[in-house]
């Protein structure tokens, strides 16, 4: 586990812009969160556009979709992070911000300790779950792919 | 081991007793204060906690509980905690697990989080203490400075596969089980119920 991080990428559509009011909460919380995530154990680092200490100014697809790139030690810490943390309750808001999406939307892959991934090296691997499915190269928390089953 | 002789293990009320207080303790529990807590002799609590480690209802790790260590601190004792992994049982047979995996793939594949959520607002009220309504729903309450937070996620299984649906769907039916007395906010622990309730009375 130690030569080895887990990279994550999940993408959003938001419903307004960035200075709309219907965003003023997502907004408020980005630096909160980022703090937390950055506290967080197990977290190794995240994509930011260099302006604000966040990523939010960096988009795909013509400009239209957000993304939220990271690299954390291992699932757990990721994991923890995610979902047994107060960045919970704005997970449970996320559609007040942003739209449904019909495809998957997020994607994990192990990177050599010392990787910063980049965004379209993230996106390819969202593209490969879109693609064909959770595989070794690019999968989900639902369809994990363990390191150690991996190396084996 | 089948899933009845599991549950069958559980049917001797010493047993199940130290089951509920490892449960409840939130910490893990050695032989000498689970003997002590249900006032039964250390032997006979060790017996009952290594055929609940048998049966896979619980788990066992080694600690130096005195805190001591190097030569003369003594054998690490047997510590004991509840095990994650789920045991149902059903006669006649029901997989309504299996189903609720389904049904919240299709929520999730639609974007019907809020329709769940309204589902759960639309649950009745009840009317009795917040520890008493979770703690009979198996949510395990506890006090922790003013507010009250849950050992142990009744929806566990499903949270692993679908976090977000689910821990929502939480939310919403806490807060309406609750009813309007009680102030409830998302604030998950790893391992632990996600629902924090506030401005409790008891």
């Amino acid at each position: 586990m130690t030569d080895t991080h887990l990279a994550q990428l999940n993408v959003a559509r938001p419903r307004a812009a960035m200075d709309d009011l219907q965003m003023a909460d997502f907004k408020a919380a980005l630096e909160p969160v980022n703090r937390l995530a950055e506290a967080a154990q197990g977290f190794v680092w995240r994509l930011t556009d260099g302006f604000g200490g966040d990523a939010t100014t960096i988009r795909i697809a013509g400009g239209e979709i957000m993304v939220n790139l990271s690299v954390w030690e291992s699932r757990d810490a990721l994991w923890n992070f995610a979902y047994r943390s107060p960045h919970m309750d704005y997970l449970r808001r996320r559609r007040e911000w942003f739209h449904q999406m019909a495809e998957p939307y997020q994607v994990l892959w192990w990177v050599p300790v010392g990787h910063r991934p980049t965004v379209a090296e993230a996106e390819d691997r969202l593209e490969a779950v879109r693609s064909q499915g959770p595989g070794p190269a690019a999968f989900t928390f639902r369809h994990f792919y363990p390191m150690e089953i991996l190396t084996m | 081991m089948h899933e009845v002789d599991v549950v069958a293990v559980l049917a001797d009320p010493v047993r199940r007793d130290l089951y509920e207080y490892v449960a409840d303790a939130g910490h893990e529990v050695g032989r000498a204060e689970a003997a002590d807590a249900l006032g039964v002799a250390r032997t006979l609590a060790a017996f009952h906690l290594d055929k609940l480690v048998g049966a896979g209802l619980l788990e066992v790790a080694h600690r130096r509980l005195t805190g001591r260590s190097g030569p003369g601190a003594g054998r690490p004792a047997k510590v004991y905690r509840v095990a994650v992994r789920e045991h149902l049982a059903s006669v006649p047979p029901r997989d309504y697990r299996g189903l609720a995996m389904l049904l919240a793939e299709a929520v999730e594949a639609v974007g019907a989080e809020e329709a769940l959520k309204a589902a759960a607002q639309r649950v009745p009220a009840d009317p009795r203490e917040p520890a008493e309504v979770l703690a009979e729903r198996g949510y395990r309450p506890y006090r922790d400075g003013g507010v009250m937070r849950s050992r142990n996620c009744p929806f566990r299984a499903l949270s692993e596969e679908f976090p977000v649906l689910v821990c929502a769907m939480n939310h919403a039916l806490i807060g309406a089980l609750l009813g309007g007395g009680a102030q409830v906010r998302l604030d998950p622990r790893p391992g632990e119920c996600c629902v924090v309730v506030e401005n409790s009375k008891n």
